[in-house]
């Protein structure tokens, strides 16, 4: 923008907090540096106004809340005025504590856009006269990335838009398209969900933003719909991530040295002429199985049945697949031999 | 949120409006310290200043310029044209700020939360409607051990370390040099440098079994660096070891939690995944517990591997 521009927006701005009559586009060009020019002359006139259209744009966006209106009904064009109380950021009592909290806040974020935001807005803080030590920190330090998906959700949550989108998961082929009244997005485990009403599914439904495949669309007006009231977004991301009951206790052989990864989670380790003897508690065999089965020959169940019988099945599979795989040309040169040990 | 980035043409305007406020709460600062809290060169502060100097509205009277007194590199706005206060807070700035405030007032461990929460608060009441940004927070971690973890990188001591590795599982005791600790992904990672490694290492808290306190300051050695995590924890480089399965529909899920080098949908019971590995041995466990759906096409002598363990551990139960 040119300094003359620049000069002159920043005239309007104190032009338009100073009146508290709406004043009109004839009015404020009379009185603004910038804006003088002939009203006679058609041309002037329509590129003064083309001038200023532009100008009130520019504020806009800035987020001054312009008004417009007349003040008499003696008035026969509209005027405008910014209402003191609208523009200025309120008083924000914040001790040096609580400042620092938000200077660290707001050099959270790594996506560009929500890092320019939050600096803008710290800058608004420093200019209401809080003093933010940048030097502060607070022992922890987040890094937060977001998806793509997270900006139009946001903001179509906050306006109430419906969206649609394009939904991938690994487990099934294909993608769908999705249509949905966001109600909001949640961060649960360092991952993003979109929480809301699912149009088509006529139901509550939740969905990972890193699933979500390119641009998310809105449809319709804002103020389409209401969210339930007082809803708890994580509750519908982590309905399935309640505590685990371990009930099942599983005994096992461990070779000294071997399997450190287990002795971790072990109730109790004794160690005895075959091995060491492992107790480790599990809430389901076919899962725990798959863990033990990382270990190969390091580790051997010896109770219960259920987890002893799942891991042999595992085994079994995992050599037959292995084998089928060497038998259509995988390299295979040396003979499968039950002597081989695992490398350190 | 693209929206939110400043136009280039928005950026000095905002600058100005926020200038003048700022110089009205702080009378007589100096220029030099101005510049450096607004994040702009002194020369472009001045020519700010020079700007706003003859912004107004003319024809009022001498005081409808704004007016400033310079006293040596010092400034004061005298007149500030009704430009006082700071413009509220954008939609998008109050976004970044809350849901940043929120994040902070979730991670485990961190230090004076209450005061995160109070800023919070204040930060919500100022922003009126908008602070009520449809953005819910929840970071579970363990908070005891990360607060311990994070008084010992505060007060500088080294740490004896009782680690379990993963990649070659292993528990093994080191003494580190903390240097901070970062969330990245929802897991805490102590990041220090390793005396026995003698090189920088991240270490998961969920992974260290024990933590003494050392009599010994933290001394990282200058070449200790602080790593950019932005990207993940884990970024494969191109000289580890490249495993390429095939997996079936149950396996899919590895190409969601671990950066893959390829994906190839082959057919919809067999998709061909690349993955750079930072330990063959680890490979070796990590396809073993994955199960029958997922089988290593190479390298071959991991696919041997794999199926010797699973004969050898086979010999241990009678048929």
């Amino acid at each position: 923008m040119s300094r003359n521009r620049t000069e002159r927006l920043v005239n309007l701005v104190i032009c338009l907090l100073s009146t508290r009559r709406f004043l009109t586009a004839a009015q404020i060009a009379a009185t603004v540096p910038g804006y003088e020019h002939d009203a006679e002359d058609p041309r002037e006139h329509e590129a003064f106004q083309r001038k200023f259209e532009r100008d009130k744009a520019e504020l806009r966006d800035l987020g001054v809340p312009l008004e417009t209106g007349t003040s008499s009904i003696f008035d026969t064009e509209p005027g405008y005025r910014i209402a003191r109380r609208e523009y200025a950021l309120p008083e924000i009592p914040l001790e040096p504590d609580e400042a620092a909290a938000v200077g660290i806040a707001a050099r959270l974020w790594r996506h560009a856009g929500l890092a320019a935001a939050a600096s803008s807005g710290l800058a608004k803080l420093r200019a209401a006269g809080i003093d933010v030590d940048p030097h502060a920190t607070l022992g922890v330090e987040p890094v937060v990335t977001v998806d793509p998906a997270f900006a139009p959700l946001t903001a179509a949550a906050r306006e109430r838009v419906e969206v649609s989108f394009e939904y991938r998961v690994p487990e099934r082929d294909g993608k769908s398209r999705r249509r949905l009244q966001p109600w909001g997005v949640a961060c649960w485990r360092g991952r993003w969900y979109v929480v809301g009403h699912d149009l088509d599914r006529e139901a509550a439904r939740c969905f990972r933003l890193s699933r979500i495949v390119g641009a998310v669309r809105t449809t319709g007006v804002a103020g389409a719909f209401e969210p339930p009231a007082g809803v708890d977004l994580i509750s519908y991301v982590a309905r399935w991530s309640g505590p685990v009951e371990h009930t099942g206790t599983a005994t096992m052989l461990v070779r000294p040295g071997r399997a450190a990864g287990l002795r971790r989670w072990a109730e109790s380790v004794e160690s005895g002429p075959e091995g060491d003897r492992l107790r480790l508690r599990y809430s389901d065999a076919e899962g725990v199985a798959g863990w033990l089965v990382r270990y190969g020959p390091d580790v051997v169940v010896l109770d219960p049945p259920e987890v002893r019988d799942a891991v042999v099945a595992r085994l079994r599979e995992i050599l037959a697949g292995a084998r089928a795989d060497a038998a259509v040309g995988t390299p295979s040169d040396t003979p499968v031999s039950a002597g081989w040990v695992a490398a350190p | 949120m693209t929206a939110a980035v400043p136009r280039a043409s928005g950026d000095r305007l905002g600058r100005l409006l926020n200038l003048v406020p700022y110089l009205l709460s702080r009378p007589g600062i100096l220029l030099a310290e101005a510049a450096a809290d607004l994040d702009v060169s002194e020369r472009q502060l001045r020519e700010d200043l020079e700007l706003l100097w003859v912004c107004g509205l003319p024809g009022y009277g001498p005081g409808d310029l704004i007016d400033m007194a310079f006293d040596g590199d010092r400034v004061t706005v005298t007149y500030d044209a009704g430009i006082d206060r700071p413009l509220r807070l954008t939609p998008d700035e109050a976004l970044a700020l809350v849901v940043a405030l929120r994040m902070l007032a979730e991670t485990p461990g961190m230090a004076n939360r209450d005061a995160i929460q109070r800023a919070l608060t204040k930060i919500e009441t100022a922003a009126g409607d908008l602070a009520d940004a449809p953005v819910a927070v929840r970071i579970p971690g363990n908070d005891d051990r990360l607060a311990t973890i994070r008084g010992a990188v505060e007060r500088r001591r080294a740490l004896r370390l009782t680690y379990y590795t993963a990649t070659r599982d292993e528990t093994t005791v080191r003494v580190v040099d903390p240097m901070r600790v970062i969330l990245v992904g929802g897991r805490s990672y102590l990041e220090a440098w390793c005396r026995r490694a003698e090189a920088v290492r991240r270490f998961r808290v969920d992974r260290i079994d024990g933590l003494v306190e050392l009599d010994e300051p933290a001394a990282p050695p200058p070449e200790a660096e602080l790593s950019d995590v932005a990207d993940g924890v884990f970024q494969p480089t191109a000289d580890l070891p490249l495993v390429t399965l095939r997996v079936g529909r149950s396996g899919r899920w590895i190409t969601e939690y671990y950066p893959c080098e390829r994906v190839e949908e082959e057919s919809p019971d067999a998709w061909r995944v690349s993955l750079r590995v930072s330990d063959l041995a680890w490979a070796r466990r990590f396809v073993l517990g994955l199960g029958p759906e997922v089988t290593v096409l190479a390298p071959a002598e991991l696919a041997d591997e794999i199926a010797r363990q699973a004969a050898e551990a086979l010999t241990a139960y009678p048929r």
